[in-house]
C-alpha cells in the first residue's frame, strides 16, 4: 500500500497501517511530515472540532499549538515503526489495482497493490520561470516573517498570500527589511480589499515599495531586475518570496483515472462510502476527499486502512453523531437508510455522494414537526435553507388572514430569501395537514458550499428561488404555471456598486426584481439628479414604463454590490392582459410610486433647497453604507451635546469596552454616521472566520460568540472598521463604591492603566463589536442613553423615505 | 433550529424628537395639568391668610420635596444604564418640565412668607438650580449645531494630531532660519495652549514675527514655508480652542447646577427638621 501525502489524514492512515502490520510506505513530496500545518506560523494554535467526535486513530491528537502537535505527530509516527519516505514527490502514477507503477519525481519507481491519496487541495506552488529562478534565495513560503533583518526583500505575487507575506515583513520596523512587492498588473483583483488597503497605506507611507505592471526578468545574486512598462530596472534583492498561487491538484489526479462529481473548480472526487475512487485500488481521504477537519481526516486515515484490509462492518466515527440528529424521526430506518433516504427525497441534495451526504448532514439538522406547528414565523431571522424530506409545508402568503397558504411539496426547499438576500422572513411557514413534515434545515454556510461545489443544486435554487420570490412579490392569485413563460427569459444579472440598471429616458419597459443588494431611484429635476426611494432586496422595479409608452422615467442604480432578475418586458405585458387582478395590483402600486415622485417634483418647484437637501442627505447616506445596512446609529448633530454617554453606556453594557465611536465617521447637513456596526446584510465580518463563529441573532444583530480565536480576520474585512480587537478588563467597582467611595475608574471605559492593571495576563484579544444589545428589553444602550435623542438607530427602508424631508 | 424564532419583544423605535418634544410633549403637558391643579387648589383650599404650615400648604411641601428627589436623581439615572425601557431622553423631558412645574409648587408652598431664615435661603437655592438648568436647556438646543459645524468632521484627537503634526513640520522647516525666526517658531511649538487661562499665543507671536522678517530687506527663502504653515496652525488652533470652548460651555452650567442642587438637599432636610421640631 503507498500513502501519498502526510498530513493528518495519510499520516494516521500510515500509523494505522504499521499497526495492523500491512506492507506499506509513505511518499512525502518535503524533506518533513505534515507539511500544511508545519506551514502554520509559530506558536499557532490548532484546533481540534468537532469536540463531539471521538478520535480513533493511533496517533494522539489534542488542540495545542502548532509544535507540540508536530512533536507528538513526529514521536508517534517514529514508535509506530512507520516507512516514511521524505523528498518523494510523486511525478506520475500508472497500472490498475493490484500493480500501481508510481513515479518519483527523482527518477525511482515504486509499486503497490493499493494507493491512498490524502494530497490535501493545496497543490503545487506556481514556479518562478525567469532567469536565475532556481536560485537558493528564491522561495516559494514564508514560516517567520521576524527571522530576517537588514534584508532586501522582493516578493513576487500580489494575492492575500503575497500582501500579507509583505506587510508582515515590514511590521516590525526595527528589522530594517527593504520590502518590495511586484504585481504584474495594474490592479490588485486577486486580493481582498482590506488587503489592498493596508497596501496602499504602507505604500503611501513609504514603508514598502509597490511595483505595478512589473514582472521579474532575471535573478542575480544579491540582484533582481524586473520588465516595466518604461524600461527594465535592476535593484538590490537578498531574497525573493514568490506567492503565485498555486496549481491545484485536480489534474493531476485526473490522470489516474479518477472521475470528479463535476466541473466546479471546487468539485471533489466522487468516492462510494469506504472513499474508494472511480479508479479501482485507488482511495481518496482528507481534504481532498472534501474534509477539511483534522479529526476526520485522521479518522479516515484509521478507517479507510481497515476497509483496505478488508474489515466491511466498521462504521464511520461521525455514527453516533448522526444517529443523535436522527434521534427525534420516526424509527424504523438506520442511519445509512436516512441519509439515503433524505438523498434521494431532496432535490438539491442528489448531486451530492453518500460520503458527502454524510459530511453534509454533521452540519445540518433533520426534523420532524407535527402538523400545523410553525417551521418559522414572518420577520424572524434566519437564513438557513430548508429541504423537505417528507410531507408538506404551507406558506401563510396573506399575513391578515393565516388561513390562505400556499403548499410546498416534498422535494423542494423553502427559507431561500433569507439564504440569498440576509433579509427577515418573508412568511410563516407551517407544517402541512396529516403526519406533519420531516425537513432538514441547512446553514447559510453550508447551503452556500453546497450551490459553489454542486452545479445542479445551484441552478435549482436559483430557479425556485426566483419564481417564489416573483410569485411572492406579484400576489393576485398566481400560480407557478403563470409566470413559467416569463421565468424561462429570467436572467440573473451581478450589478456592480453605483450601475444603472434603468437609464432615465431610455426606451425598454423590462421589469427588474432586486434579489440581493439594493437600489437607488433618482431623476433629473432642474439639472440635478435627485433621489426619489430606496429599493431594498425583495422590491421590483421598472413597471412605469410599462403602464406609460415604454420610456423610463427615472434611473435605478444600484447603491452596492445587488444581484437582479431581469424580467422581459414582452412576456410580462402578455401575463398582465390574461391576470386582469395582477395588472390592477401593479397599477396601484405603480400610481402610489408615482404619487410620491410627483410630491416631490413639486416640493421641487416651490421649495427647492429642501428637495437638494433631501436629495443629499439621502445620498451621502448611501455612500456611507446605509444601502447595505439592517440596523444603523445616526447621530443627529443638531441635538448632540458630545457628552459621550453613548460611548459610556456601551462600556458599561459590554465588558466595560465600548464598541462605538461617536465623535468619529462622516458627517453632512448634520447628520454623523459614527463609527459603529450596521448589521450589513450580506456582512464582510461573516465571510472569513475561521471558527464561524460570527452569525447573525434573533434580533438581527450580527454578534461575535465566546469561540472568537482573536485571529483579525473579521476586523481587516470590514470597511467600516467597527471592529476592535482587545482584552476584555475585569470587572469594575458598582457605581455607589465609585460615587461615595471613590473606588474604580468610574461609569463608562476605564482608562489604559486601570485595564491593564486589572486585565489577566493570560486574556487573549477577541474581536468585539456591536451586538445591538441583544436580549436587553429597552433596546440598544446607545439610544437609551443619550439625554436628548440625538442618537436614533434606523434601518434604511424606513430612514430612507420622504419622512426624511420633513425632519426639523 | 430556528423555528419559532419570532422576534423577542423589544421596545420600539426610539422615535427622532429632541429632548423637548419626547413623547409628544408629554411631560409638559404634565408638568402644565400639575401647575393648573396647584394653582386652582391653591385658591379653593387655602385659608386666609395662607400658609405653608395648613394641610393644603404641607401637601404642595411633601410634593415638592419628592419632585426635588425625584429630579436629583437623574444623575444616579444617567450614570447607570439599568436594564428596562425606559430612555434618557424621556427622563431629561421630564426632569426640564417637573423642574419648570416645581418652580411654581415650591412658591405656592412658600405662600410669599419670604423673610431672611433658613427656609428662604432653601427656596433661593433652589429658584438658583432652576435657573441654571434653563441656561442648560437653552445651550442644549443652540449648541450642538455650532460644535458640530466647528468640528467639520475631526475627532477631537485628530485636531490635536493635526497640530502635532504641524508642529514636527515647523520644527522641520525652521533648521536653516535665523536665529531670530527659530526662536519664534520654537515659541510656537512650546506655548500655544488650546484650554485654560494664558497671555498672548506663541503662535499668534510667531506669525507676526515671521510676516516682519519676510518684509525685510533680506527676506530668507524658507521664511515662506514657514509662514504658510503657521498659518495652517493657526487654524487647527483657533478650530481647537473653539471646540474647547464650546465643550466648556456645554458643561459650565452644570458646576453651578449639580453643587446647588446638593446645597438644596441639604438646605431641605434643614428646613425639614427646623418645621417639624422648632415650630
Amino acid at each position: 500500500m503507498a500513502i501519498l501525502g502526510s498530513g493528518p489524514a495519510g499520516l494516521s492512515a500510515a500509523a494505522h497501517a504499521a499497526a495492523l502490520g500491512l506492507s506499506h510506505v509513505l511518499l512525502e513530496k518535503t524533506d518533513h511530515l505534515s507539511d500544511t500545518i508545519y506551514r502554520y506560523q509559530k506558536g499557532k494554535h490548532v484546533m481540534a472540532t468537532p469536540s463531539q467526535l471521538v478520535l480513533r486513530a493511533d496517533l494522539d491528537f489534542t488542540a495545542g499549538k502548532r509544535e507540540a502537535v508536530l512533536d507528538t505527530w513526529n514521536a508517534g509516527t517514529t514508535a509506530a515503526g512507520v516507512n516514511v519516505r521524505l523528498n518523494a514527490e510523486v511525478r506520475a502514477v500508472e497500472g490498475e489495482a493490484g500493480d500501481f507503477t508510481i513515479t518519483l519525481a527523482n527518477g525511482d519507481v515504486v509499486h503497490a497493490q493499493t494507493l491512498v491519496l490524502a494530497i490535501g487541495t493545496q497543490g503545487n506552488p506556481n514556479l518562478m520561470r525567469c532567469e536565475g529562478a532556481n536560485l537558493p534565495h528564491v522561495q516559494y513560503q514564508l514560516d517567520d516573517p521576524g527571522a530576517y533583518m537588514d534584508e532586501h526583500i522582493t516578493v513576487v505575487g500580489t494575492g492575500d498570500a503575497g500582501i500579507e507575506n509583505a506587510l508582515g515583513l515590514i511590521a516590525d520596523p526595527a528589522l530594517c527589511n527593504v520590502v518590495s512587492i511586484l504585481n504584474r498588473s495594474a490592479d490588485f483583483a486577486k486580493a481582498k480589499d482590506a488587503n489592498v488597503k493596508l497596501l496602499n497605506e504602507a505604500r503611501d507611507s513609504g514603508r514598502l515599495q509597490v511595483l505595478t505592471e512589473a514582472s521579474t526578468s532575471r535573478i542575480e545574486e544579491g540582484w533582481i531586475t524586473v520588465e516595466r512598462p518604461d524600461g527594465e530596472i535592476r535593484f538590490r534583492c537578498d531574497r525573493v518570496i514568490a506567492r503565485m498561487g498555486s496549481q491545484p491538484p485536480r489534474k493531476f489526479i485526473e490522470a489516474m483515472g479518477v472521475e470528479f462529481t463535476s466541473e466546479a473548480p471546487g468539485a471533489f472526487p466522487k468516492l462510494s462510502p469506504t472513499f474508494e475512487s472511480t479508479k479501482r485500488g485507488i482511495y481518496v481521504i482528507g481534504a481532498l476527499a472534501g474534509y477539511p477537519l483534522i479529526k476526520h481526516c485522521m479518522n479516515q486515515g484509521h478507517d479507510v486502512v481497515e476497509y483496505i484490509a478488508g474489515n466491511t462492518r466498521l462504521r464511520p466515527a461521525d455514527e453516533p453523531i448522526i444517529e443523535a440528529k436522527l434521534a427525534g424521526l420516526p424509527k424504523g430506518r438506520s442511519v445509512d437508510e436516512w441519509l439515503e433516504h433524505i438523498r434521494q427525497s431532496v432535490e438539491i441534495l442528489r448531486g451530492l455522494s453518500p460520503l458527502q451526504m454524510r459530511e453534509f448532514l454533521l452540519d445540518a439538522e433533520v426534523r420532524a414537526w407535527p402538523a400545523g406547528e410553525a417551521i418559522f414565523h414572518k420577520n424572524a431571522i434566519g437564513s438557513s435553507l430548508f429541504g423537505i424530506v417528507e410531507g408538506t409545508v404551507l406558506v401563510e402568503v396573506n399575513p391578515a388572514d393565516p388561513a390562505i397558504t400556499v403548499p410546498i411539496a416534498a422535494g423542494s426547499i423553502f427559507g431561500e430569501v433569507g439564504l440569498i438576500s440576509g433579509r427577515r422572513r418573508g412568511a410563516t411557514v407551517r407544517a402541512g395537514a396529516g403526519a406533519g413534515c420531516i425537513c432538514i434545515e441547512i446553514p447559510r454556510i453550508a447551503a452556500l458550499k453546497l450551490m459553489g461545489t454542486v452545479d445542479a443544486a445551484r441552478e435549482t435554487v436559483n430557479r425556485i428561488t426566483t419564481e417564489r420570490q416573483l410569485l411572492q412579490l406579484f400576489g393576485s392569485g398566481l400560480t407557478a404555471a403563470d409566470i413559467s413563460g416569463i421565468l424561462a427569459t429570467a436572467e440573473v444579472r451581478d450589478v456592480r456598486r453605483g450601475e444603472a440598471i434603468i437609464k432615465e429616458g431610455a426606451e425598454g419597459f423590462d421589469i427588474f426584481v432586486i434579489r440581493s443588494g439594493s437600489m437607488v431611484v433618482e431623476k433629473e429635476l432642474g439639472g440635478k439628479s435627485i433621489f426619489l426611494r430606496y429599493l431594498p432586496a425583495g422590491s421590483y422595479v421598472g413597471e412605469m414604463a410599462l403602464f406609460e409608452d415604454g420610456v423610463r422615467t427615472a434611473t435605478v442604480r444600484a447603491a452596492i454590490k445587488s444581484q437582479v432578475v431581469r424580467l422581459e418586458g414582452e412576456g410580462f405585458r402578455r401575463l398582465l392582459e390574461a391576470k386582469p387582478q395582477l395588472a390592477r395590483s401593479m397599477r396601484e402600486e405603480a400610481s402610489a410610486r408615482r404619487k410620491i415622485n410627483r410630491f416631490i417634483e413639486q416640493k421641487k418647484e416651490s421649495f427647492s433647497g429642501v428637495v437638494d437637501m433631501y436629495s443629499s442627505v439621502a445620498n451621502f447616506l448611501v455612500t456611507e453604507g446605509l444601502g447595505e445596512a439592517t440596523d444603523v446609529l445616526l447621530i443627529d448633530e443638531k441635538l448632540c451635546i458630545g457628552c459621550d454617554n453613548c460611548e459610556t453606556a456601551c462600556a458599561d453594557t459590554h465588558d466595560g469596552l465600548s464598541r462605538l465611536d461617536r465623535e468619529a465617521g462622516r458627517t453632512y447637513a448634520h447628520m454623523h454616521v459614527p463609527t459603529s456596526c450596521r448589521h450589513c446584510e450580506a456582512p464582510y465580518c461573516m465571510t472569513d472566520c475561521p471558527p464561524n463563529a460570527i452569525r447573525r441573532g434573533a434580533d438581527g444583530e450580527v454578534f461575535i460568540d465566546e469561540t472568537c480565536i482573536g485571529c483579525g480576520n473579521c476586523q481587516r474585512n470590514c470597511p467600516y472598521d467597527v471592529i476592535r480587537m482587545d482584552k476584555k478588563p475585569g470587572k469594575k467597582p458598582g457605581l455607589a463604591s465609585w460615587l461615595f467611595l471613590g473606588l474604580g475608574p468610574g461609569p463608562g471605559e476605564p482608562d489604559t492603566a486601570w485595564k491593564k492593571k486589572h486585565t489577566s495576563p493570560e486574556a487573549a484579544k477577541v474581536a468585539i463589536k456591536c451586538d445591538m444589545c441583544a436580549g436587553r428589553k429597552g433596546g440598544p444602550a446607545c439610544v437609551r442613553a443619550c439625554p436628548t435623542g440625538a442618537a436614533i438607530r434606523v434601518s434604511p427602508e424606513q430612514f430612507l423615505s420622504v419622512a426624511l424631508m420633513e425632519r426639523d | 433550529m430556528s423555528a419559532g424564532g419570532q422576534t423577542r419583544g423589544r421596545a420600539k423605535t426610539i422615535r427622532h424628537v429632541g429632548f423637548l418634544r419626547h413623547g409628544g410633549f408629554r411631560w409638559l403637558f404634565v408638568a402644565l395639568v400639575l401647575c393648573f391643579g396647584a394653582v386652582w387648589g391653591y385658591q379653593r383650599f387655602e385659608p386666609d391668610p395662607p400658609s405653608g404650615g395648613s394641610w393644603y400648604g404641607y401637601g404642595l411641601g411633601t410634593v415638592a420635596a419628592l419632585m426635588i428627589l425625584w429630579l436629583a436623581y437623574l444623575g444616579v439615572r444617567k450614570r447607570s444604564i439599568t436594564p428596562g425601557t425606559w430612555t434618557l431622553k424621556g427622563w431629561v423631558s421630564a426632569h426640564v418640565y417637573l423642574g419648570m412645574a416645581l418652580a411654581l409648587i415650591a412658591t405656592l408652598h412658600t405662600a410669599f412668607q419670604f423673610g431672611w431664615n433658613l427656609h428662604t435661603l432653601f427656596y433661593g437655592l433652589m429658584l438658583l438650580v432652576i435657573a441654571s438648568g434653563l441656561v442648560g436647556v437653552i445651550l442644549y438646543v443652540a449648541m450642538p449645531r455650532v460644535l458640530s459645524a466647528n468640528r467639520a468632521e475631526l475627532t477631537e484627537r485628530q485636531m490635536l494630531e493635526q497640530i502635532e503634526a504641524l508642529d514636527q513640520q515647523l520644527h522641520e522647516a525652521a533648521l536653516p532660519l535665523s536665529s531670530e525666526a527659530a526662536a519664534a517658531v520654537r515659541g510656537s511649538i512650546r506655548n500655544s495652549p488650546i484650554g485654560g487661562l494664558h497671555g498672548r499665543c506663541g503662535t499668534a507671536r510667531a506669525v507676526s514675527i515671521i510676516e516682519r522678517l519676510r518684509r525685510g530687506p533680506v527676506p530668507d527663502a524658507g521664511l515662506d514655508a514657514v509662514a504658510g504653515l503657521l498659518n495652517k496652525k493657526s487654524g487647527a488652533l483657533a478650530r481647537a480652542r473653539r471646540h474647547a470652548r464650546i465643550k466648556a460651555v456645554l458643561q459650565a452650567w452644570l458646576y453651578i447646577h449639580v453643587p446647588a442642587t446638593f446645597a438644596v438637599l441639604a438646605a431641605m432636610v434643614a428646613h425639614i427638621v427646623a418645621v417639624f421640631f422648632y415650630a
